[in-house]
Order: C-alpha cells, then sequence, then structure tokens
C-alpha cells in the first residue's frame, strides 16, 4: 500500500502539483481530532470499569440491622471465618453522620432505621454461608451484600458509555469516509479532461486511480497527523489532571497498549481514506467507456 | 488482405436522438491510407470516434485488429487503444503539461522509463518543428504549434492505426503538406491512416490513398465499396 504514496514525476504532473488546496486534509484533521479524543476517552472509561470491576470483585458487606448492639462480636466472627480478609465495622454513628450529608439532622432521628455494616473481603474459595451463618447467630436479620451487586448500575452505565464512544468512533470514520468519497468525485470532475485523454491513449482505470489515490492519501495522511498532534496535546494537558482524574475514577488511567492504539487511529485512517478513495475512483471511471 | 477494421450492418445514435450513422459496412485493410469525406454533421467524427474506441455503436459489429470489440468489456479495450493514434480536431491536449510531457503521454502510458521516453519525444518535436518549444504549455502554444504537439502525440508510438480528424485545420500549407508527409511515412512502414478532411487539395496529393465519402450518415456508393479517385485506374478496396 505504501507505494500508493509514490508515482514518478511525470505521473504527478498529470493531475497538477499537489498542495492543500481542498477541505479534505483539514476535514480529515477534525475527523482525526475528534476520533482521537472520543476513543481516548472510551479507553479510560473501559479502564475505569476495570479497575472498579476488579476492586469490588471480593468485597462484601454484612449489614446488620438496628445497629448491631453486639457489633465487636459480630466483626470478629467475621474475621475469624476461613478466607475473610480485611474487616472493617461501620458502626451506626458512622453511618448516621455519613448519612447527615444527605438528611440533615433527621439522620439522627431514632425513628430511621439505620444498620450498621461491616464491610470485609474473601479470598478465592472463601465460604460465606459460613459469615452468614455465624452472623445470623449472633444478629438474626443480618445479611451479606456484594458491592459488585451495589455497583452494577454504576458498571452498566460505563459500558453503555463505552458502547457509545465506540459507536461514535465508527461514525466519524464513516463520516471521514463520505468526505473522501465527496472529494474523490470533486476531484474526478475538476480532471475529467486528462482521464478522458489518457483513456483515448490507453491508459487503464488502474492507472489513472494510482494517481488519484495517491493524492487523496496525502492529503488524509497529512489531515489525520495534524488532527492526531492537536489530540496528543489535548491529551497531555489533560494527563496533567489525572491524579484529580484518578481520584474519580478509581486511578484508571491510559495504558501503553491504548497510547498504542491511539497512536495508530491517524494511519488508520489514512489507510482508510486512501482504500475509500480507490473504490470510489475506480467505481466512477466503470461509468465511462 | 488483412483488414484493420471491418464494420459490419453499423449504426450510432445518442440517447434516444435519431441514428448519426447508419448501415455502415466497410473495411480497412492494414496499411492502406484512406481519407474520410464529406459534408459537415455527415457524421465523419462519429465514425471516427468509433474508430478509435471512444464510442460504442448502437447496433451491428465492429472489429478492430481481428477482435470483436462493438460489446468487448471496457477492460479489454486499453490495449487497442494504444494501438490507435488519434489527432483530435480540437487537439485535445492537456493544458497544464508541457508540450513535451503530452506527446510523451503515450509512451508513459504504455510504461515506458523516462530515459525511454526522453529521445523520441525530443526527435518527434524535432521533427514537427517545436524542438524549441518542448517545455511551453499548450495555452501558450498558436493553434498550428497546438495541432502539431496533438499530432506528434498521436504518432510517437508508432500506432498500427492513425485516425486524424481535420489534422490540417489549422496550420499553413507548408506545414500541411509536411504533416502529410509524416503520415504517408507512417503509412509506407505500414501504418493504416484514416483522415477526415474537407481539402480536396490535400486528397488530389496524396496519390494511392482511398476514399471513403459519407453523407447523412451513410456511405454514397450504395454498394459500400470504397474508391480511389486521385487513381481512378485502382480497384476497391
Amino acid at each position: 500500500m505504501l507505494s500508493w504514496f509514490f508515482v514518478s514525476p511525470a505521473e504527478r504532473r498529470l493531475l497538477g502539483f499537489a498542495r492543500l488546496g481542498g477541505p479534505t486534509p483539514w476535514v480529515i484533521a477534525i475527523m482525526t481530532f475528534s476520533i482521537m479524543l472520543i476513543a481516548a476517552t472510551g479507553l479510560a472509561l473501559a479502564n475505569t470499569a476495570g479497575v472498579l470491576s476488579r476492586a469490588i470483585e471480593a468485597r462484601y458487606a454484612l449489614e446488620v440491622p438496628g445497629g448491631g448492639a453486639n457489633l465487636d462480636a459480630l466483626t470478629n466472627a467475621v474475621r475469624s471465618t476461613p478466607g475473610v480478609m480485611s474487616v472493617e465495622a461501620v458502626p451506626q454513628g458512622e453511618m448516621r453522620k455519613t448519612l447527615e450529608r444527605w438528611l440533615g439532622p433527621a439522620a439522627q432521628s431514632a425513628e430511621l432505621p439505620v444498620p450498621a455494616l461491616i464491610n470485609f473481603d474473601v479470598a478465592p474459595g472463601a465460604r460465606l454461608d459460613r459469615v452468614q451463618q455465624r452472623a445470623s447467630e449472633l444478629a438474626p436479620g443480618a445479611r451479606i451484600i456484594a458491592h459488585r451487586d451495589s455497583v452494577a448500575p454504576l458498571l452498566n452505565s460505563l459500558s453503555v458509555l463505552q458502547a457509545v464512544a465506540f459507536g461514535l468512533v465508527l461514525l466519524l470514520s464513516a463520516a471521514a469516509a463520505a468526505a473522501v468519497v465527496l472529494a474523490a468525485r470533486g476531484a474526478l470532475d475538476t480532471h475529467r479532461f486528462t482521464i478522458e485523454v489518457m483513456h483515448g491513449i490507453g491508459a487503464t482505470d488502474l492507472q489513472v486511480t494510482h494517481l488519484f489515490q495517491r493524492k487523496i492519501a496525502i492529503d488524509a495522511f497529512i489531515g489525520s497527523l495534524v488532527g492526531g498532534l492537536a489530540a496528543a496535546v489535548v491529551l497531555l494537558l489533560l494527563a496533567g489532571g489525572a491524579a484529580f482524574a484518578g481520584e474519580l475514577t478509581g486511578g484508571a488511567t491510559l495504558s501503553i497498549g491504548d497510547l498504542v492504539i491511539l497512536a495508530l487511529l491517524p494511519f488508520a485512517l489514512t489507510a482508510l481514506a486512501a482504500w475509500v478513495a480507490r473504490t470510489a475512483v475506480l467505481r466512477a471511471l466503470r461509468d465511462a467507456l | 488482405m488483412a483488414a484493420v477494421a471491418e464494420f459490419d450492418s453499423v449504426g450510432l445514435r445518442y440517447g434516444t436522438g435519431a441514428e448519426v450513422l447508419r448501415d455502415l459496412d466497410f473495411r480497412l485493410r492494414f496499411g492502406t491510407f484512406y481519407f474520410l469525406t464529406g459534408p459537415s454533421g455527415a457524421g465523419k467524427t462519429s465514425l471516427l470516434k468509433l474508430l478509435y474506441l471512444a464510442q460504442r455503436p448502437t447496433r451491428g459489429r465492429i472489429r478492430l485488429f481481428g477482435e470483436e470489440l462493438s460489446e468487448a468489456p471496457r477492460e479489454m479495450l486499453p490495449p487497442f487503444r494504444r494501438r490507435i493514434g488519434v489527432v483530435f480536431q480540437d487537439f485535445r491536449l492537456i493544458r497544464h503539461l508541457s508540450a513535451f510531457d503530452n506527446v510523451a503521454l503515450p509512451l508513459r502510458v504504455a510504461g515506458a522509463s523516462d530515459e525511454d521516453v526522453e529521445g523520441p519525444v525530443r526527435e518527434m518535436l524535432a521533427w514537427v518543428g517545436l524542438a524549441d518549444r518542448a517545455s511551453a504549455r499548450p495555452p501558450t502554444l498558436s493553434g498550428g504549434e497546438q495541432q502539431r504537439v496533438a499530432i506528434a502525440r498521436a504518432v510517437i508510438n508508432r500506432p498500427e492505426l492513425l485516425v486524424a480528424d481535420e489534422p490540417t485545420g489549422n496550420v499553413d500549407a507548408e506545414m500541411a503538406n509536411r504533416l502529410m508527409g509524416l503520415f504517408t511515412a507512417l503509412n509506407r512502414l505500414g501504418t493504416t491512416v484514416i483522415v477526415a478532411t474537407h481539402d480536396v487539395g490535400l486528397i488530389n496529393a496524396t496519390p494511392g490513398a482511398q476514399l471513403i465519402r459519407l453523407e447523412n450518415g451513410t456511405l454514397v456508393d450504395p454498394t459500400g465499396t470504397l474508391r480511389n479517385p486521385p487513381r481512378p485506374g485502382k480497384g476497391p478496396a
């Protein structure tokens, strides 16, 4: 495919001097810029979802109705169950304090049934039924809640956002391809006379197409490089706030693999543009004799 | 003798209009010089377009170089077009290319390298008197100069069939004679030449040439045979 970029000086002269005349490079630059930012967002969301999912995979909470008068005994019982790690009790008082942010003084009302919580992590293979059994003996009505069930709606939302980002990348790529098709048709109209003369003296469609696909591939390459560089600058600026973002997103950042994918996007767009131009020109030439 | 072109009941119409060519039956023999005459609007240019494969007939069959090409797929046509040189009435030079590049185009399309192109193109430009105008672009050339560039482009790769539409219309008498000399020289080397012209003087000055006369889209001779007025003694093609 690299040969698409190279033709002899004589062939290059056939379409006049190549320059950034038309809107194609700029359209491709804008598309590349948007695609890279959206793709980066999608990849970061995927990482966030992964980090969150891994962090809560083994985390559970024991909900103790009525505040758990025997919270210490319950905590010890949970801690002593085989496979249970890092147990942390959240007494009813702390729960009420937390709820005050939303409910105000009403959070301290005795009429509000606020449970106590015991958060704990488990090792693979741990018997949750044992934990449940011991807890029920000390506090009837206590129940185990998996954190992943609580966070499931958030993870679903992240998945939807990833799908939206992926869809937008596809849509923008399709829009870039459509812009290339229009550019190819415009170029064919501009150079119709040259094409007729070339066909008249025995040039094949592939010979004619080679000239156009080279010009459009170069326009697309320059456009996608400009757009890619602009997107890289924006991403670097955003990386400055990564610590803050990390707090919000559970520490998710772009991996080396993600950066490689992002770096390859401008080249992928150039390849797409060159292929679309070639197909569009060949199709248009088929209508001629 | 084998035929370069064979027309069998050929008709041509553009779109839904009336037929501009009707019931054409004739053969062009290898190595023969033909003049195509007839009043304006008789269909000369249309007939030439069929010959140089710029148009397909709407009916009938055309064989070129022994191949039936009336309905041949378009991918088949380029190799045949490379065997035909065409001098267009309106020159059809590419405006942004120099005279050199215009003349070199058929050689480059045929795959010649820059080194292989240089000598023959310079020689051809010298022959048509434009050696010092090689780098000039068509808009800066006179009508006659453009016509000579067009002729140089048509003959640069020694075509087997040369089709010329009013090739001497824009040049003076001396250049017209030189160009006809080039055509006859090519013809002596085996190229079949067909020249559309109104110039009776040109026809009479080309001994041995055959004559095809068109009127209202049909060959005037009801038998469809070709005659050679300058030498009445010669038989039909």
